[in-house]
């Protein structure tokens, strides 16, 4: 039984804000964080701080106090954030904090993330004629999975339409206006068979949770929240992840499998016992994935489950009550520290207009990035 | 009149000039696990051309123009043409990324066999007082004539 709490939350909104910089995002997001707790920056012992687009986001002290403390800057692609709560985490169950804050910010130029494939150890041929893209991945992927598995694309389509609806009752979300079904899907394709309304997109924003040794944290929050498990895996070989010119017919499972099975065991829990997920949602058809990845139905399952409303706030596992990243975008190094944001409102009651009904006990996140990461908490009352 | 001299993309990644045309992969020696590109020549790794047919794993279609760099297509939204890639499964029981020739999604479905060719990609005009280079790449192709694949 870990001995972790999270005392407060804080995020800045999600979009695009020109003229604000990604750290001020990020001090915005420790103070709401740091009221949220009832405490002072001064009394915030460590911290971890991650971006893509801020090379030395450590630097963001300089924003909220120059105490001194041991303050790290981390990053693990789209599964930042969950690096830094990780990383938090692990200093208070180790005893070199009581109190330890993590955050993180970003603010991405628009369009499909870049990169230098021959930096990440790929040949250069792969980027020159137009393969390194993750979203081929996602597109292949999916395109797969739903054939294998007899799942619709009409499937797609409820999933995004579900996503853009949750974000118009959250008004933190970047994306506000609702959606039809039928105008989804008559989208042009981006990557077949996800159309151009099936994608989350980079943008801005930030978010900060203040993490504190379990047995004080009643002296600080009247609502802490247990974080009962936080694990982040990285591939096995051959498993079939972003950015491989080649791979082995039968590889093994994603990553995601790997850190959800670690995350219920740390957890003392299993799928069934959750009552709200946040899963990553980079587009339609990772979310349906993830779903059964993560341990919540079998491969297939979700035709009929998300048809039923399984998925919706209303039903068995709402997912993605905040409008997921369909509806926020993705700040990287903020996207993950939204999730727990959401989850921690939602089992505190207050998520107002979004409110999953019946007094949800066990939370649960789950971030999936490149080059194959999966990484999950789960938070409970 | 000269030809165009055409040139692979890159070296050491398919057998070229050839009318049938093989990927380089390589053999790890202690695991026998296949991989391409092939490994570095210093690893000791034994080369392995690949098997030239295949069926497609999975596909999906490249709508917008990527990032430039790395792309070094057509970045033009005016002329820019979109495109398709995809996974074939080889007999030896390997899945090779590739782009594809055909990009309409009516055409193209999981299983269907495919075959690798080697198409042009650019042409290079890079040093001043050098004939200009067409650069080509491989690609998987649908063996079945066009239209003759039926839509899913």
């Amino acid at each position: 039984m870990s001995n972790v709490s999270i005392i407060g939350a804080g995020l800045h909104p999600f979009g695009r804000f020109p003229g604000k910089q990604a750290m001020d995002m990020g001090a915005d997001a420790i103070r709401l964080a740091l009221a949220d707790a009832g405490i002072g920056w001064e009394q915030v012992q460590r911290g971890f701080a991650g971006s893509l687009e801020v090379s030395n986001p450590d630097a963001v002290v300089g924003k909220v106090g120059l105490t001194g403390i041991p303050f790290f800057g981390v990053f693990n692609g789209c599964a930042t954030a969950n690096t830094a709560v990780s990383m938090a985490a692990d200093a208070i169950e180790h005893g070199a904090a009581d109190i330890a804050i993590a955050v993180g910010f970003d603010k991405h130029p628009r369009g499909a993330f870049a990169g230098d494939p021959v930096a990440l150890g790929l040949p250069g041929w792969y980027g020159e004629t137009g393969l390194f893209l993750t979203t081929h991945f996602f597109g292949m992927k999916a395109n797969r999975y739903l054939a294998v598995h007899d799942i619709s694309a009409t499937t797609l389509a409820r999933v995004a339409a579900k996503n853009f609806r949750n974000g118009a009752r959250n008004e933190k979300a970047w994306r506000r206006t609702p959606m039809t079904e039928d105008e989804i899907l008559a989208a042009p394709y981006l990557n077949y068979p996800l159309t151009r309304f099936m994608y989350c997109a980079p943008n801005e924003g930030a978010g900060a949770v203040v993490l504190c040794r379990r047995d004080l944290a009643t002296r600080y929050s009247d609502q802490p929240i247990h974080l009962a498990a936080w694990a982040l895996r990285t591939r096995r070989r051959g498993a079939f992840e972003v950015q491989s010119p080649s791979l082995p017919v039968d590889g093994p499972p994603s990553p995601t499998v790997d850190a959800s099975r670690a995350a219920f065991e740390m957890a003392g829990l299993g799928p069934e016992d959750v009552d709200v997920a946040q899963l990553q949602d980079t587009d339609a058809g990772s979310e349906i994935i993830h779903m059964a990845e993560n341990g919540f139905c079998a491969d297939g399952d979700q035709e009929k489950l998300i048809a039923e409303g399984w998925t919706e706030i209303t039903g068995r596992l709402p997912v993605n009550t905040d409008g997921g990243l369909m509806a926020n975008g993705e700040p990287i190094g903020a996207s993950g520290l939204r999730q727990i944001h959401e989850i921690v409102l939602q089992l505190r009651g207050r998520a107002g207009d979004r409110q999953v009904p019946g007094r949800p006990r066990v939370g649960y996140t789950h971030l999936y990035g490149a080059p194959g990461t999966g990484a999950v908490t789960v938070l409970t009352v | 009149m000269t030809e165009t001299e055409t040139v692979p993309v890159a070296e050491r990644v398919f057998t070229w000039p050839s009318d049938e045309p093989r990927l380089i992969a390589s053999r790890h020696p202690a695991t026998g696990e296949l991989s391409f590109p092939a490994a570095d020549p210093a690893t000791g790794e034994e080369e392995v051309l690949l098997s030239r047919v295949g069926t497609l794993f999975t596909w999906t279609t490249q709508a917008f123009v990527p990032p430039s760099p790395p792309y070094t297509g057509d970045t033009d939204p005016a002329t820019f043409e979109p495109y398709a890639v995809g996974y074939v499964e080889l007999p030896e029981g390997l899945l090779v990324e590739g782009r594809l020739t055909e990009s309409d999604p009516d055409r193209l479905r999981i299983g269907q066999p495919m075959e690798l060719v080697v198409v042009p990609f650019r042409i290079d005009d890079g040093e001043p007082g050098r004939p200009d280079r067409q650069l080509v790449t491989f690609a998987f192709a649908p063996i079945a004539a066009p239209g003759a694949e039926v839509a899913r």
